[in-house]
Protein backbone atom coordinates (compact mmCIF):
# COMPACT_ATOMS: atom_id res chain seq x y z
CA UNK A 1 0.00 0.00 0.00
CA UNK A 2 1.31 3.32 -0.98
CA UNK A 3 1.24 6.71 1.08
CA UNK A 4 -2.20 7.05 2.72
CA UNK A 5 -3.92 10.13 1.56
CA UNK A 6 -5.34 12.67 4.24
CA UNK A 7 -8.50 14.71 4.51
CA UNK A 8 -8.18 18.68 5.22
CA UNK A 9 -8.84 18.03 9.15
CA UNK A 10 -6.24 15.23 9.17
CA UNK A 11 -4.22 17.76 11.84
CA UNK A 12 -7.53 18.30 13.55
CA UNK A 13 -8.47 15.10 14.02
CA UNK A 14 -4.62 14.07 15.34
CA UNK A 15 -4.83 17.08 17.62
CA UNK A 16 -8.70 16.11 19.01
CA UNK A 17 -6.60 13.11 20.19
CA UNK A 18 -8.25 10.94 17.71
CA UNK A 19 -7.07 7.40 16.94
CA UNK A 20 -6.57 7.14 12.59
CA UNK A 21 -6.43 4.19 10.83
CA UNK A 22 -6.27 3.35 6.98
CA UNK A 23 -9.55 3.77 5.67
CA UNK A 24 -10.46 3.40 1.23
CA UNK A 25 -6.56 4.84 1.07
CA UNK A 26 -7.06 7.47 3.24
CA UNK A 27 -5.68 8.19 7.06
CA UNK A 28 -8.92 9.13 8.92
CA UNK A 29 -10.01 8.82 12.71
CA UNK A 30 -11.35 5.86 13.68
CA UNK A 31 -12.54 6.57 17.39
CA UNK A 32 -11.94 9.90 19.53
CA UNK A 33 -10.92 10.14 22.98
CA UNK A 34 -14.52 9.54 23.99
CA UNK A 35 -14.93 6.33 22.26
CA UNK A 36 -17.31 4.30 19.91
CA UNK A 37 -19.72 3.13 22.37
CA UNK A 38 -20.73 6.80 23.99
CA UNK A 39 -19.61 8.86 20.60
CA UNK A 40 -22.35 6.37 19.17
CA UNK A 41 -24.71 7.07 21.92
CA UNK A 42 -23.99 10.95 21.83
CA UNK A 43 -24.97 11.12 18.17
CA UNK A 44 -28.21 9.38 18.76
CA UNK A 45 -28.74 12.02 21.84
CA UNK A 46 -26.89 14.90 20.79
CA UNK A 47 -25.15 15.63 17.59
CA UNK A 48 -22.21 14.46 16.31
CA UNK A 49 -19.51 15.26 14.04
CA UNK A 50 -18.16 13.46 10.90
CA UNK A 51 -15.44 14.06 8.49
CA UNK A 52 -16.18 12.25 5.17
CA UNK A 53 -14.04 14.17 3.04
CA UNK A 54 -12.77 10.76 1.99
CA UNK A 55 -16.04 10.30 -0.65
CA UNK A 56 -16.13 11.53 -4.23
CA UNK A 57 -18.14 14.80 -4.88
CA UNK A 58 -18.65 15.44 -8.77
CA UNK A 59 -20.16 17.54 -10.47
CA UNK A 60 -22.01 16.70 -13.90
CA UNK A 61 -23.22 19.40 -16.36
CA UNK A 62 -24.36 19.72 -19.86
CA UNK A 63 -26.59 21.55 -21.99
CA UNK A 64 -29.61 21.34 -19.87
CA UNK A 65 -30.77 19.74 -17.30
CA UNK A 66 -33.09 17.79 -18.59
CA UNK A 67 -29.35 16.62 -20.88
CA UNK A 68 -27.62 15.79 -17.98
CA UNK A 69 -30.61 14.18 -16.07
CA UNK A 70 -31.45 11.51 -19.09
CA UNK A 71 -27.41 10.86 -19.72
CA UNK A 72 -27.05 9.84 -16.08
CA UNK A 73 -29.96 7.81 -16.28
CA UNK A 74 -28.20 5.18 -18.16
CA UNK A 75 -25.86 4.37 -15.57
CA UNK A 76 -28.34 4.52 -12.75
CA UNK A 77 -31.57 2.64 -12.72
CA UNK A 78 -32.90 5.96 -10.83
CA UNK A 79 -35.79 8.29 -12.02
CA UNK A 80 -33.14 11.41 -12.24
CA UNK A 81 -35.20 13.34 -14.80
CA UNK A 82 -38.07 13.47 -12.05
CA UNK A 83 -35.51 15.03 -9.68
CA UNK A 84 -36.70 18.39 -8.52
CA UNK A 85 -34.00 21.65 -8.39
CA UNK A 86 -33.02 21.13 -4.50
CA UNK A 87 -33.89 17.74 -3.90
CA UNK A 88 -31.35 14.60 -3.44
CA UNK A 89 -32.00 10.74 -4.54
CA UNK A 90 -30.28 7.84 -3.21
CA UNK A 91 -28.90 5.90 -6.49
CA UNK A 92 -26.61 2.82 -7.52
CA UNK A 93 -24.30 2.23 -10.18
CA UNK A 94 -25.45 -1.28 -12.01
CA UNK A 95 -23.14 -3.50 -13.88
CA UNK A 96 -24.41 -5.82 -17.15
CA UNK A 97 -25.62 -8.42 -14.85
CA UNK A 98 -27.25 -6.18 -12.80
CA UNK A 99 -25.18 -6.54 -9.48
CA UNK A 100 -24.14 -3.01 -7.92
CA UNK A 101 -20.97 -1.29 -8.59
CA UNK A 102 -21.13 1.47 -5.76
CA UNK A 103 -24.29 3.47 -4.16
CA UNK A 104 -24.17 7.22 -4.15
CA UNK A 105 -26.03 10.26 -3.51
CA UNK A 106 -27.10 12.72 -6.13
CA UNK A 107 -28.54 16.25 -6.13
CA UNK A 108 -30.08 18.67 -8.22
CA UNK A 109 -28.55 21.83 -8.27
CA UNK A 110 -30.45 24.10 -10.61
CA UNK A 111 -28.91 23.01 -13.79
CA UNK A 112 -26.59 20.75 -12.74
CA UNK A 113 -26.43 17.00 -10.84
CA UNK A 114 -24.27 16.81 -7.55
CA UNK A 115 -23.20 13.66 -7.03
CA UNK A 116 -21.16 11.65 -3.98
CA UNK A 117 -20.01 8.60 -4.17
CA UNK A 118 -17.54 6.04 -1.72
CA UNK A 119 -14.28 6.94 -1.16
CA UNK A 120 -13.37 3.30 -2.09
CA UNK A 121 -14.90 3.37 -5.56
CA UNK A 122 -14.36 7.11 -6.54
CA UNK A 123 -11.41 6.13 -9.11
CA UNK A 124 -13.79 3.80 -10.97
CA UNK A 125 -16.61 5.82 -10.86
CA UNK A 126 -15.71 8.98 -11.83
CA UNK A 127 -14.14 6.66 -14.95
CA UNK A 128 -17.38 4.87 -15.33
CA UNK A 129 -19.05 8.36 -15.90
CA UNK A 130 -16.43 9.64 -17.77
CA UNK A 131 -16.76 6.73 -20.21
CA UNK A 132 -20.17 6.32 -20.36
CA UNK A 133 -21.96 9.89 -20.84
CA UNK A 134 -21.55 11.11 -23.51
CA UNK A 135 -19.50 14.36 -24.54
CA UNK A 136 -21.49 17.32 -23.86
CA UNK A 137 -21.74 15.90 -20.26
CA UNK A 138 -18.68 17.59 -18.28
CA UNK A 139 -17.91 15.26 -15.29
CA UNK A 140 -15.76 17.55 -12.98
CA UNK A 141 -14.52 16.08 -9.82
CA UNK A 142 -14.65 18.43 -7.02
CA UNK A 143 -11.08 17.69 -5.30
CA UNK A 144 -11.07 21.35 -3.67
CA UNK A 145 -14.13 20.72 -1.40
CA UNK A 146 -14.41 18.83 1.55
CA UNK A 147 -17.40 17.03 3.24
CA UNK A 148 -18.40 16.78 6.82
CA UNK A 149 -21.85 15.60 8.29
CA UNK A 150 -23.50 16.72 11.28
CA UNK A 151 -26.05 14.05 12.59
CA UNK A 152 -28.15 13.59 15.58
CA UNK A 153 -31.46 14.99 16.95
CA UNK A 154 -29.35 18.10 18.33
CA UNK A 155 -28.21 19.09 14.41
CA UNK A 156 -31.43 20.73 13.35
CA UNK A 157 -31.07 23.40 16.00
CA UNK A 158 -27.01 23.83 15.48
CA UNK A 159 -27.66 24.26 11.72
CA UNK A 160 -30.68 26.70 11.93
CA UNK A 161 -29.39 28.64 14.67
CA UNK A 162 -26.71 29.49 12.25
CA UNK A 163 -28.52 30.04 9.00
CA UNK A 164 -32.82 30.02 9.57
CA UNK A 165 -32.94 28.77 5.90
CA UNK A 166 -32.43 25.26 6.95
CA UNK A 167 -35.79 25.21 8.95
CA UNK A 168 -36.93 25.11 5.34
CA UNK A 169 -35.24 21.80 4.62
CA UNK A 170 -36.60 18.81 4.95
CA UNK A 171 -35.41 14.80 4.72
CA UNK A 172 -33.24 14.96 1.27
CA UNK A 173 -33.72 18.79 0.41
CA UNK A 174 -30.75 20.40 -0.82
CA UNK A 175 -30.00 24.11 -0.30
CA UNK A 176 -26.94 26.70 -0.18
CA UNK A 177 -26.52 27.98 3.56
CA UNK A 178 -24.08 30.57 5.39
CA UNK A 179 -22.51 28.68 8.56
CA UNK A 180 -20.26 30.86 10.41
CA UNK A 181 -19.39 32.69 7.23
CA UNK A 182 -18.85 29.93 5.19
CA UNK A 183 -20.71 29.12 1.92
CA UNK A 184 -21.67 25.72 1.98
CA UNK A 185 -23.79 22.84 0.07
CA UNK A 186 -25.85 21.52 2.50
CA UNK A 187 -28.17 18.32 2.29
CA UNK A 188 -30.68 16.65 5.10
CA UNK A 189 -29.21 13.66 5.22
CA UNK A 190 -26.86 11.13 6.32
CA UNK A 191 -26.05 7.56 6.88
CA UNK A 192 -27.16 7.38 10.65
CA UNK A 193 -31.21 7.15 10.34
CA UNK A 194 -30.76 10.55 12.24
CA UNK A 195 -31.87 13.86 11.44
CA UNK A 196 -28.98 15.86 10.03
CA UNK A 197 -26.91 17.25 7.38
CA UNK A 198 -24.45 16.36 4.98
CA UNK A 199 -21.99 19.87 4.69
CA UNK A 200 -19.62 20.06 1.32
CA UNK A 201 -17.56 22.83 1.98
CA UNK A 202 -14.37 24.39 0.13
CA UNK A 203 -11.50 22.38 1.31
CA UNK A 204 -9.64 25.62 2.43
CA UNK A 205 -12.51 26.57 5.01
CA UNK A 206 -13.84 23.34 6.39
CA UNK A 207 -11.23 23.21 9.37
CA UNK A 208 -12.28 26.52 10.70
CA UNK A 209 -15.83 25.76 9.81
CA UNK A 210 -15.27 22.44 12.05
CA UNK A 211 -13.52 24.18 14.90
CA UNK A 212 -16.64 26.61 15.04
CA UNK A 213 -19.20 23.82 14.64
CA UNK A 214 -17.55 21.85 17.73
CA UNK A 215 -18.26 25.20 19.39
CA UNK A 216 -21.85 24.78 19.62
CA UNK A 217 -23.95 23.01 21.91
CA UNK A 218 -24.20 18.98 22.05
CA UNK A 219 -21.69 18.14 19.66
CA UNK A 220 -18.94 16.28 19.22
CA UNK A 221 -16.74 14.90 17.19
CA UNK A 222 -17.53 10.98 16.10
CA UNK A 223 -15.21 8.33 14.46
CA UNK A 224 -15.70 5.51 11.71
CA UNK A 225 -16.49 3.53 14.61
CA UNK A 226 -19.43 4.80 15.29
CA UNK A 227 -20.46 5.61 12.20
CA UNK A 228 -20.39 2.47 11.15
CA UNK A 229 -22.78 0.93 14.01
CA UNK A 230 -25.14 3.92 13.94
CA UNK A 231 -25.56 2.92 9.92
CA UNK A 232 -25.86 -0.57 11.03
CA UNK A 233 -28.71 -0.24 13.82
CA UNK A 234 -30.14 2.14 10.80
CA UNK A 235 -30.21 -0.91 8.46
CA UNK A 236 -27.89 1.15 6.21
CA UNK A 237 -26.20 -0.88 3.60
CA UNK A 238 -21.93 -0.26 3.51
CA UNK A 239 -20.72 -0.68 -0.18
CA UNK A 240 -18.16 -3.91 -0.13
CA UNK A 241 -20.03 -5.67 2.51
CA UNK A 242 -23.87 -5.45 2.37
CA UNK A 243 -24.43 -4.34 -1.55
CA UNK A 244 -21.34 -5.01 -4.26
CA UNK A 245 -20.82 -6.23 -7.17
CA UNK A 246 -22.46 -9.50 -7.17
CA UNK A 247 -25.38 -8.55 -5.54
CA UNK A 248 -28.34 -6.84 -7.10
CA UNK A 249 -30.65 -4.12 -6.13
CA UNK A 250 -33.54 -6.22 -5.38
CA UNK A 251 -32.08 -8.75 -3.31
CA UNK A 252 -30.52 -5.99 -1.79
CA UNK A 253 -33.82 -5.00 -0.42
CA UNK A 254 -33.03 -1.94 -2.63
CA UNK A 255 -36.15 -1.60 -5.08
CA UNK A 256 -37.22 1.20 -3.22
CA UNK A 257 -34.28 2.73 -4.36
CA UNK A 258 -35.75 2.14 -8.10
CA UNK A 259 -38.97 4.19 -8.85
CA UNK A 260 -41.42 3.05 -11.27
CA UNK A 261 -40.75 5.37 -14.00
CA UNK A 262 -37.45 2.70 -14.90
CA UNK A 263 -39.13 -0.24 -13.89
CA UNK A 264 -40.90 -2.39 -16.34
CA UNK A 265 -44.38 -0.19 -17.72
CA UNK A 266 -42.37 2.71 -16.62
CA UNK A 267 -42.23 5.30 -19.11
CA UNK A 268 -38.42 4.75 -19.08
CA UNK A 269 -38.34 1.23 -18.32
CA UNK A 270 -34.75 -0.12 -18.45
CA UNK A 271 -31.84 1.73 -20.60
CA UNK A 272 -29.34 1.21 -17.40
CA UNK A 273 -26.60 -1.60 -16.96
CA UNK A 274 -27.72 -4.53 -16.55
CA UNK A 275 -31.78 -3.51 -17.08
CA UNK A 276 -32.28 -7.11 -18.02
CA UNK A 277 -31.32 -8.65 -14.88
CA UNK A 278 -32.63 -6.53 -12.65
CA UNK A 279 -36.14 -6.28 -13.98
CA UNK A 280 -36.29 -9.71 -14.61
CA UNK A 281 -35.72 -9.93 -10.39
CA UNK A 282 -38.46 -7.82 -10.04
CA UNK A 283 -40.92 -10.31 -12.19
CA UNK A 284 -39.34 -13.23 -11.23
CA UNK A 285 -38.45 -12.61 -7.19
CA UNK A 286 -35.21 -13.75 -5.70
CA UNK A 287 -33.63 -16.54 -4.49
CA UNK A 288 -32.08 -14.47 -1.28
CA UNK A 289 -32.89 -11.25 0.64
CA UNK A 290 -31.03 -8.78 2.54
CA UNK A 291 -32.26 -9.39 6.43
CA UNK A 292 -31.80 -7.94 9.83
CA UNK A 293 -30.34 -10.75 12.10
CA UNK A 294 -31.05 -10.28 15.76
CA UNK A 295 -28.64 -12.76 17.48
CA UNK A 296 -29.87 -13.68 20.52
CA UNK A 297 -27.67 -13.24 23.85
CA UNK A 298 -24.76 -11.20 23.37
CA UNK A 299 -22.27 -12.39 21.07
CA UNK A 300 -21.67 -10.44 18.24
CA UNK A 301 -22.25 -12.19 14.99
CA UNK A 302 -19.94 -10.35 12.29
CA UNK A 303 -19.18 -10.12 8.56
CA UNK A 304 -18.43 -13.84 7.12
CA UNK A 305 -20.66 -15.54 10.05
CA UNK A 306 -21.92 -18.72 8.18
CA UNK A 307 -26.26 -19.08 8.66
CA UNK A 308 -27.76 -21.79 9.03
CA UNK A 309 -31.63 -23.52 9.37
CA UNK A 310 -31.05 -25.57 12.33
CA UNK A 311 -28.99 -25.84 15.48
CA UNK A 312 -26.96 -28.71 14.72
CA UNK A 313 -26.18 -30.27 10.80
CA UNK A 314 -28.75 -28.65 8.55
CA UNK A 315 -27.92 -27.15 5.36
CA UNK A 316 -26.42 -23.41 5.49
CA UNK A 317 -29.01 -20.53 4.13
CA UNK A 318 -26.46 -17.42 4.39
CA UNK A 319 -24.11 -15.70 5.39
CA UNK A 320 -23.83 -12.47 7.71
CA UNK A 321 -22.23 -9.05 5.83
CA UNK A 322 -22.16 -6.50 8.87
CA UNK A 323 -22.53 -7.22 12.16
CA UNK A 324 -21.65 -6.16 15.24
CA UNK A 325 -23.11 -4.50 18.57
CA UNK A 326 -25.65 -1.90 18.66
CA UNK A 327 -25.50 0.25 21.29
CA UNK A 328 -28.54 1.55 20.96
CA UNK A 329 -30.21 -1.93 20.68
CA UNK A 330 -28.00 -2.91 23.92
CA UNK A 331 -26.97 -6.05 22.21
CA UNK A 332 -25.80 -7.53 18.89
CA UNK A 333 -27.10 -6.69 15.83
CA UNK A 334 -26.45 -7.75 12.03
CA UNK A 335 -27.28 -7.87 8.10
CA UNK A 336 -26.87 -10.54 5.77
CA UNK A 337 -28.59 -12.77 2.97
CA UNK A 338 -30.31 -16.02 3.47
CA UNK A 339 -32.21 -17.62 0.76
CA UNK A 340 -35.97 -16.16 0.81
CA UNK A 341 -37.33 -19.15 2.14
CA UNK A 342 -35.95 -17.65 5.56
CA UNK A 343 -36.35 -14.47 4.59
CA UNK A 344 -39.64 -12.97 6.78
CA UNK A 345 -39.05 -11.24 9.98
CA UNK A 346 -39.89 -13.69 12.90
CA UNK A 347 -38.06 -16.51 11.04
CA UNK A 348 -35.40 -18.62 13.54
CA UNK A 349 -32.04 -19.71 12.10
CA UNK A 350 -29.02 -20.19 13.35
CA UNK A 351 -25.22 -18.69 13.28
CA UNK A 352 -21.84 -20.83 13.84
CA UNK A 353 -19.53 -18.13 15.99
CA UNK A 354 -16.21 -20.25 16.66
CA UNK A 355 -17.69 -23.65 15.82
CA UNK A 356 -21.08 -23.29 18.08
CA UNK A 357 -24.47 -22.53 16.41
CA UNK A 358 -26.48 -19.41 18.40
CA UNK A 359 -29.82 -18.93 17.55
CA UNK A 360 -30.54 -15.55 15.63
CA UNK A 361 -34.38 -13.85 14.77
CA UNK A 362 -34.54 -12.56 11.13
CA UNK A 363 -36.00 -9.38 12.03
CA UNK A 364 -37.22 -5.93 10.05
CA UNK A 365 -34.86 -3.28 9.03
CA UNK A 366 -34.45 -0.62 10.72
CA UNK A 367 -32.95 -2.15 14.20
CA UNK A 368 -33.77 1.83 15.32
CA UNK A 369 -36.35 3.86 13.97
CA UNK A 370 -35.26 6.43 11.76
CA UNK A 371 -35.23 9.86 13.18
CA UNK A 372 -35.73 12.44 9.99
CA UNK A 373 -37.76 15.79 9.54
CA UNK A 374 -40.14 14.53 6.57
CA UNK B 1 1.41 -8.48 39.82
CA UNK B 2 3.24 -10.08 37.02
CA UNK B 3 2.26 -9.49 33.46
CA UNK B 4 2.77 -11.57 30.14
CA UNK B 5 3.83 -10.56 27.06
CA UNK B 6 0.12 -11.60 26.34
CA UNK B 7 -1.02 -8.16 28.19
CA UNK B 8 -2.30 -10.03 31.00
CA UNK B 9 -1.97 -9.66 34.90
CA UNK B 10 -1.45 -12.05 37.62
CA UNK B 11 -2.24 -11.94 40.95
CA UNK B 12 -1.56 -14.29 43.89
CA UNK B 13 -4.89 -14.23 46.43
CA UNK B 14 -5.70 -17.29 48.67
CA UNK B 15 -2.83 -19.51 46.81
CA UNK B 16 -4.54 -19.47 43.50
CA UNK B 17 -3.88 -16.51 40.62
CA UNK B 18 -6.29 -14.24 39.80
CA UNK B 19 -5.66 -13.48 36.17
CA UNK B 20 -7.27 -10.33 34.10
CA UNK B 21 -6.21 -7.91 31.52
CA UNK B 22 -4.13 -4.74 31.47
CA UNK B 23 -5.07 -1.15 31.36
CA UNK B 24 -2.80 -0.74 28.32
CA UNK B 25 -4.73 -3.92 26.94
CA UNK B 26 -8.22 -2.44 27.53
CA UNK B 27 -7.55 0.64 25.70
CA UNK B 28 -6.20 -1.27 22.71
CA UNK B 29 -9.34 -3.09 22.79
CA UNK B 30 -11.69 -0.76 22.64
CA UNK B 31 -15.06 -0.81 24.46
CA UNK B 32 -16.22 -4.77 25.43
CA UNK B 33 -19.27 -5.78 24.30
CA UNK B 34 -19.09 -9.39 25.16
CA UNK B 35 -17.32 -11.76 27.42
CA UNK B 36 -17.12 -15.80 27.21
CA UNK B 37 -15.45 -17.16 30.09
CA UNK B 38 -14.44 -20.48 30.55
CA UNK B 39 -16.07 -23.79 32.50
CA UNK B 40 -15.47 -23.84 36.79
CA UNK B 41 -13.54 -26.41 37.11
CA UNK B 42 -11.92 -26.58 33.51
CA UNK B 43 -7.97 -28.39 33.37
CA UNK B 44 -6.23 -26.15 31.01
CA UNK B 45 -2.95 -26.04 29.35
CA UNK B 46 -0.59 -22.86 28.67
CA UNK B 47 -2.16 -20.65 25.53
CA UNK B 48 -5.02 -22.69 25.82
CA UNK B 49 -7.97 -20.10 24.67
CA UNK B 50 -9.78 -19.83 27.85
CA UNK B 51 -11.51 -16.49 27.34
CA UNK B 52 -13.24 -14.57 24.46
CA UNK B 53 -13.64 -11.18 24.45
CA UNK B 54 -15.25 -9.14 21.56
CA UNK B 55 -14.80 -4.95 21.74
CA UNK B 56 -16.99 -2.81 19.47
CA UNK B 57 -13.99 -3.41 16.91
CA UNK B 58 -12.66 -7.19 17.36
CA UNK B 59 -13.26 -10.84 19.27
CA UNK B 60 -9.62 -11.47 20.83
CA UNK B 61 -8.71 -14.65 22.85
CA UNK B 62 -7.24 -14.57 25.60
CA UNK B 63 -4.74 -17.42 26.58
CA UNK B 64 -3.94 -19.54 29.58
CA UNK B 65 -0.92 -17.85 30.83
CA UNK B 66 0.44 -21.16 32.63
CA UNK B 67 -1.22 -25.06 33.01
CA UNK B 68 -4.04 -25.01 35.97
CA UNK B 69 -7.23 -25.86 36.96
CA UNK B 70 -10.10 -22.90 36.56
CA UNK B 71 -11.00 -22.50 40.09
CA UNK B 72 -13.36 -19.46 40.12
CA UNK B 73 -14.71 -16.94 36.99
CA UNK B 74 -16.07 -13.92 37.41
CA UNK B 75 -19.58 -14.40 35.84
CA UNK B 76 -20.75 -10.52 36.93
CA UNK B 77 -18.86 -9.67 33.92
CA UNK B 78 -21.11 -11.58 31.33
CA UNK B 79 -23.56 -9.06 32.15
CA UNK B 80 -21.43 -5.83 32.28
CA UNK B 81 -18.59 -6.99 29.87
CA UNK B 82 -17.65 -2.74 30.13
CA UNK B 83 -16.67 -3.21 33.54
CA UNK B 84 -13.09 -4.72 31.98
CA UNK B 85 -12.98 -0.52 30.33
CA UNK B 86 -13.45 1.08 33.81
CA UNK B 87 -11.44 -1.09 35.89
CA UNK B 88 -9.23 -4.18 33.77
CA UNK B 89 -6.60 -4.50 36.74
CA UNK B 90 -9.43 -4.57 39.55
CA UNK B 91 -12.46 -5.61 39.94
CA UNK B 92 -13.08 -6.77 36.05
CA UNK B 93 -9.99 -9.85 36.73
CA UNK B 94 -11.80 -12.92 34.27
CA UNK B 95 -10.85 -15.86 36.69
CA UNK B 96 -9.19 -17.48 39.31
CA UNK B 97 -6.86 -20.44 38.96
CA UNK B 98 -4.38 -22.89 40.63
CA UNK B 99 -1.18 -23.34 38.76
CA UNK B 100 0.24 -26.98 38.15
CA UNK B 101 4.02 -25.74 37.38
CA UNK B 102 4.90 -22.64 39.02
CA UNK B 103 8.48 -22.66 37.16
CA UNK B 104 6.38 -21.52 34.28
CA UNK B 105 5.79 -17.91 36.55
CA UNK B 106 9.40 -17.07 35.99
CA UNK B 107 9.24 -15.36 32.58
CA UNK B 108 6.23 -12.98 34.15
CA UNK B 109 7.18 -9.27 34.14
CA UNK B 110 7.03 -7.22 36.93
CA UNK B 111 5.33 -3.82 36.56
CA UNK B 112 8.92 -2.14 35.49
CA UNK B 113 9.29 -4.68 32.78
CA UNK B 114 5.74 -4.25 31.25
CA UNK B 115 6.25 -0.85 31.56
CA UNK B 116 9.10 -0.96 29.25
CA UNK B 117 7.41 -3.62 26.95
CA UNK B 118 4.52 -1.61 26.15
CA UNK B 119 6.31 1.62 25.79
Amino acid sequence: MGELAKTPLHDLHVELGAKMVPFAGYSMPVQYPMGVLKEHLHTRAQAGLFDVSHMGQVILSGPSWEAVALAFEALVPMDVLGLADGRQRYGLFTNEAGGIEDDLMFARRGEELFVVVNAACKVADIARMRAGLPEEIVVRELGNRALIALQGPGAAAVVEDLDPTAREMRFMDVADLSLCGHSVWASRSGYTGEDGFEISVAADEVETLVRSLLEQRDVAPIGLGARDSLRLEAGLCLYGHDVNAMTGPVEAGLSWALQKVRRAGGARAGGFPGSDAVLQAFSEGVARKRVGLRPEGRAPMREGVQLFDADAGGAQIGTVTSGGFGPSVGGPVAMGYVTAEHANAGARIWGEVRGKRMPVDVVALPFVPANFKR
Amino acid sequence: MKFTEEHEWLREEDGVMVVGITTHAAEQLGDVVFIELPEEGATVSKDDEVVVIESVKAASDILAPVDGEIVEVNSALADNPGAVNEDPQGEAWFFKMSVSDASQMDEFMDEAAYQKFIA
